[in-house]
Order: structure tokens, then C-alpha cells, then sequence
């Protein structure tokens, strides 16, 4: 029972991590109808930005603003150089030009930083453990994760519902060219949800540093999951990408605790764990080819 | 049309000649490189089969690549250890066996994983095939039998009629004979009332089927025969290097080979060829003086998608033109 709590908050803070992407990126790809990539790349500077800056520091409060502020300025320096040329090409010329910037992002990480992982430290006064249960001791920083995820989730429903901002949001979800035809700014929104976008992605990043290895390629190992929750959840849909991203956060947290035990009940050990973690790996890939057949579009489709 | 079959007659009896030219220059590395080339060019031509002339932009084509490589990196381990495939099917090591075999198995595949994705399009047909080659990806990783992450390793290359196999040019004359047997089915296929159907769906899908064609079974046929056209290069690579690993499932290798169909030219029969060599021979020369290859590749890439349409070939197309 203990585990189950435990793991369970594994799940959610590993949803709410993927939300905080897959906000950036369903908006970009429903409203640009942009596939990118290299949104995992945004993931990764504000982790880079962040962990350098709290290492050098010592202080993670200063590596928030500046993983931040990094991550939403490599952004919008995306966007003006590379995205803006994309929205009218198709998808091939997306999947294509944001793979070449996958690659110069990478590298260009090595080049600064080295082969080396950062790690960093959360900040002292979350470095404690929260007793949630009776017996269950579980780390403070992770909880603060959890919170800030749903505070974002709650953030980003205001904006989208509730401001004239949102409002353009929601109806450039709904049907792009409508928007543009009503007079809108449509080049400004753009650069503003992008750069929205990307200051997410480095939220997510920022927060994850201080429990993963900060390294080059941890873009590219979260952000197939950040699509398949996209998908899942309906291009465009906000709240798609919040019940998507909790939910296989959840899945994809669960069976790699409890599988690999599970079949070391009917076959030898070693071969049981690689099964197993390898099943469980393909879970969320396998819940998505389902939900496809089932709805096409997703779950919460915007648009008709 | 002269003109043309003289053109193809030189390409290919210059490409034979390389295993010579290697040997006299002393450029021993010359035959394996071009010989990757050519097994990369015909796993990007099956791509862009389905992509280009198709308009099907599938983002999991290394998976069927990836199982052509592992039927005969299984079907070694059988033979070598004596054992049988499931208990039923018996191990071998004679190519006339290994590629059709690898031909067979990554069709099915792929005509079972196209008859699930083809029932969506668009940004859920590129993420459904990239999910289905991510299952298959974990799934190799996960076959201890079969290496699992660390692949299979082949001693010995696949035997063909006695000949000498651990001769690096003789495999690669095999390679090259297939390689040219592929490029001339493709031909045909595409000039085939076949290709003309596919071409028209990629066109206009709806027309098409007012006109009475079973468009969905169409795409499945293409899909297939495609991912079976992956398969023959994958299972040519993995007797060429002797080693099958996971990696030629990863999705970044499915990432490449729409590189490499971009780059020659999308939907040209030769583009994808010249846009495996140009990517392999730039990833391999880079990689002679930095690490850091990586970097001056994306940046090429990008320019070539930002700047260029039509890629290599469309590049060639206008200059011939402009001359004229």
C-alpha cells in the first residue's frame, strides 16, 4: 500500500513534468500547426541553463529565473530564425528542419558544457523529506514539483479561458485561417505562444535537474513521450495534454515498478527485468495506437 | 529513353569497378563505404516509394529495416547454436534463404502495422508509425535470447553458392547486383499503373476514389511492399557489417533516412542514392576531423530544407535547365 502511494506520486510528479511540455507543444501545434521536434531541446537548455547556474551559485533560486529566462529567449530566437519559415511548408519540411536543429542543439550543449552529466542540488529548504503517510517518507522537492505542475495547469486555464489572449489561443486552435482573416496580429501570437511554449519546456527542465543527470539527449528521451501525450490528448487541446499527461504518466510509472516483479513470478530473473522494463517502455506507444484507432483525432480534438 | 539506360549501364559498371580502384589506391575503407551507401540508398528508396510518389510521411521506417536485419541475425543464432526459431523454425545461413525470408517478415509487418495507421492521416499517421517502431524498438531491446541491447552478432556472413563470403568485394558485387536488381523494380513499379495509382492518391485521394479505386487498400499494398523493400536493405547490412543491434530500429535512423530522401530529391528514383551518399560520406568525413560532426550536419540540413526544394537532385534539375 505504501508503494502504491509512493509510486503513485512518482506518477504524478513524471505527469505533471510532461504536461508542462505538452502545453507548449499542443498549442504550437494546434495554433502554427508546427510539428517541433526540437521542443525538447528548450527542455534541455533550461535544465543546462538552470543546473550551470545553481552549480556555480550554489543557489537554486537563482537558476530558476535564469533557466527561465534562457530557455523562453533560445525560444523565440527559434521561432524568428527557423519555425517562421516552416508554418506554411508540410509536415516532412517540419519533422526534417527541427531534426537538423536537434543536432545543432546537442551539439553545440556538448561543445559548452562537455560529455559530462550536471548534477545539482534542489534547493536547501526542500532538500528535506515530507512524511505523507504514516511510514512513508517522501522527498520535499518532488512535492514541490507536483505543486508547481498543477499551479501551471491552473495558470494556463485561467489564461486560456478567461483573457483576451486566451481567447485568440483557443480560436486559432479551432480554425487558423479564421483567425488571420479577423485582423489578427497572427504573427505576434505566434512568437508569443512559441516563446510560452518554450518557457514551459525550460520550466520542466528546470524542474527535473535537480533529480535527473543534466545531459545531452534528456530532450530527446522525454519528448517522443511529450508527443505521444499530444496525440493522445487531441492536437490543440490544453486539457487533452493535462488528462493525457497525468494519466500516462501514470501508466508509464506504474508498470515499470510493478512488472518486472510481476513476471519474476512465471520466469527467470534477469530475463523477466528486460521483458519487463522493455513492455513497460512500450506501454504509453501501445495506450496511444489504441486510443488512435479508437478516436483518430484524440481524445479532446480541437477544431472540426 | 537510350540516353537513359546508357547513363545507368555507366553509373553501374563505375560503381563495379570500385572494389578495383579501392585496391589499387589503397583506400581499402572506399568498397565498405560505398557498399553501406548503397544498402542505406535502397532503405531510403523503399521510404520514399511510400513518401515521395506516395505522400505518406511515416516516421517508423526503420523498424521494417531494423526486422529484415534481425531475420538473419536470428536465423544465425539458430544455425550457429543449433537450436530452432520458436522451436519450429530451424536456424540457417544461406542467403538465398535469409533474404526472402527478411523480405516476407518485414512486409507482413509492415502491412500489419499500415493497416492499423493508415486508418488515420496526417500528424496521427507520423506519430502512429513512430509509436509502432518504438514497440518494436523495446521489444528487440528487450529479447535477451537475441543480445537485447547489445544486438546479435554474425561471424560469419551469410553463404551463396560457395562463394567467398569474407571477401569484402565480393559482397559487395552481391550488394551492388541487388541494389541495381531494386533500383529497376522501383522504376517500374512507379511507371506501373500501379505507381500511377499511388501517384494519384498522393495527389488527390478523394478523386481517386470517386473513381472507383480502394484508395485504402492501395496505401496498404504500398505500405507493405515498401517496408518489404526495407527489410531486403536491412538484412544486406546486417550481412555486410555481420552485426544486427537495436540501433538500426532507433527512431533517430528512421530520422535519417527521411534526411537522406530529403536531401537527394523526394520522390526522384536516384535522389535517395545521392542523398544516402552525400549524408554517409559528410557523417564519415566530418567525422575524420571532430567529434563533433554532429553540428555542421544539422546545419547543412537545415539550409537544404529552408533554402533548397527539391533537395540535390531538384538542384541538378535546374542547373541542367539553366544551361539549356
Amino acid at each position: 500500500m505504501i508503494l502504491l502511494v509512493e509510486q503513485f506520486l512518482n506518477g504524478l510528479q513524471y505527469g505533471v513534468t510532461l504536461f508542462l511540455l505538452a502545453a507548449g507543444l499542443t498549442l504550437i501545434f494546434g495554433i502554427m500547426g508546427v510539428i517541433n521536434l526540437a521542443h525538447g531541446a528548450l527542455y534541455m537548455v533550461g535544465a543546462f541553463a538552470a543546473a550551470w547556474t545553481t552549480m556555480q551559485t550554489g543557489n537554486f533560486w537563482i537558476g530558476l529565473p535564469v533557466g527561465l529566462v534562457t530557455a523562453a529567449l533560445v525560444g523565440l530566437a527559434m521561432e524568428l530564425a527557423v519555425i517562421r519559415r516552416l508554418y506554411q511548408r508540410d509536415h516532412l519540411d517540419q519533422v526534417l528542419a527541427t531534426f537538423a536543429l536537434i543536432l545543432i542543439f546537442n551539439q553545440s550543449v556538448t561543445l559548452i558544457f562537455g560529455r559530462q552529466p550536471l548534477f545539482s542540488q534542489p534547493p536547501a529548504l526542500l532538500s528535506g523529506a515530507v512524511e505523507v503517510l504514516p511510514g512513508l517518507p517522501y522527498p520535499a522537492y518532488r512535492l514541490f514539483v507536483i505543486a508547481v505542475g498543477l499551479a501551471v495547469a491552473v495558470g494556463l486555464y485561467l489564461l486560456i479561458n478567461k483573457t483576451r489572449i486566451g481567447m485568440l489561443v483557443r480560436a486559432g486552435a479551432t480554425n487558423r485561417q479564421m483567425v488571420r482573416a479577423l485582423g489578427v496580429d497572427i504573427g505576434r501570437l505566434y512568437s508569443a505562444v512559441f516563446a510560452l511554449g518554450a518557457l514551459l519546456a525550460g520550466l520542466a527542465g528546470i524542474m527535473a535537474s535537480p533529480i535527473l543527470a543534466v545531459q545531452v539527449g534528456m530532450g530527446e528521451e522525454i519528448i517522443l513521450a511529450t508527443f505521444v501525450v499530444v496525440v493522445v490528448g487531441g492536437v490543440g487541446s490544453v486539457k487533452g495534454a493535462f488528462v493525457a499527461a497525468l494519466v500516462l504518466g501514470m501508466i508509464d510509472t506504474m508498470l515499470r515498478a510493478f512488472l518486472p516483479g510481476l513476471l519474476q513470478g512465471v520466469m527467470p530473473g534477469p530475463e523477466a527485468q528486460a521483458l519487463g522494463v522493455g513492455i513497460s517502455s512500450m506501454g504509453i506507444y501501445l495506450m496511444m495506437a489504441i486510443v488512435l484507432l479508437i478516436r483518430p483525432r484524440g481524445l479532446f480534438a480541437a477544431g472540426g | 529513353m537510350k540516353r537513359g539506360h546508357l547513363g545507368l549501364l555507366v553509373v553501374f559498371v563505375l560503381l563495379a569497378l570500385v572494389p578495383l580502384v579501392a585496391d589499387a589506391t589503397g583506400q581499402s575503407s572506399m568498397t565498405r563505404l560505398v557498399g553501406q551507401v548503397l544498402i542505406l540508398g535502397m532503405a531510403a528508396a523503399s521510404l520514399n516509394f511510400i513518401l515521395g510518389f506516395g505522400g505518406m510521411v511515416s516516421f517508423g521506417h526503420a523498424a521494417f529495416y531494423g526486422i529484415g536485419g534481425y531475420v538473419v541475425g536470428i536465423l544465425y543464432h539458430h544455425f550457429d547454436a543449433g537450436t530452432a526459431f520458436l522451436g519450429l523454425i530451424p536456424g540457417t545461413d544461406q542467403l538465398l534463404l535469409t533474404l526472402p525470408a527478411a523480405v516476407i517478415v518485414s512486409g507482413l509487418a509492415a502491412a500489419l502495422v499500415g493497416a492499423l495507421a493508415l486508418r488515420t492521416g496526417g500528424v496521427q499517421f507520423i506519430m502512429i508509425t513512430l509509436a509502432f517502431a518504438q514497440m518494436f524498438f523495446f521489444l528487440v531491446v528487450s529479447l535477451k535470447t537475441y543480445g537485447g541491447e547489445d544486438g546479435i552478432m554474425v561471424r560469419r556472413t551469410n553463404e551463396l553458392f560457395g562463394l567467398n563470403m569474407r571477401d569484402k568485394a565480393t559482397l559487395y558485387w552481391i550488394v551492388l547486383v541487388v541494389a541495381a536488381g531494386y533500383y529497376l523494380f522501383l522504376r517500374r513499379l512507379v511507371n506501373s499503373s500501379f505507381g500511377q495509382t499511388i501517384a494519384g492518391i498522393r495527389q488527390n485521394e478523394r478523386r481517386m476514389a470517386a473513381m472507383g479505386v480502394d484508395t485504402t487498400r492501395a496505401k496498404l499494398f504500398a505500405f507493405a511492399l515498401s517496408g518489404a523493400g526495407a527489410g531486403l536493405a536491412g538484412a544486406l547490412m546486417v550481412n555486410f557489417l555481420r552485426f544486427a543491434s537495436p540501433d538500426m530500429m532507433h527512431w533517430t535512423k528512421s530520422g535519417e533516412l527521411m534526411v537522406m530522401v530529403i536531401l537527394g530529391g523526394v520522390g526522384t528514383l536516384a535522389g535517395p542514392f545521392i542523398g544516402a551518399g552525400a549524408l554517409f560520406t559528410l557523417e564519415t568525413t566530418l567525422g575524420r576531423f571532430t567529434e563533433h560532426w554532429a553540428l555542421p550536419v544539422g546545419i547543412i540540413l537545415l539550409v537544404v530544407v529552408l533554402a533548397t526544394r527539391g533537395g540535390l537532385m531538384g538542384l541538378v534539375r535546374r542547373i541542367v535547365e539553366w544551361r539549356r
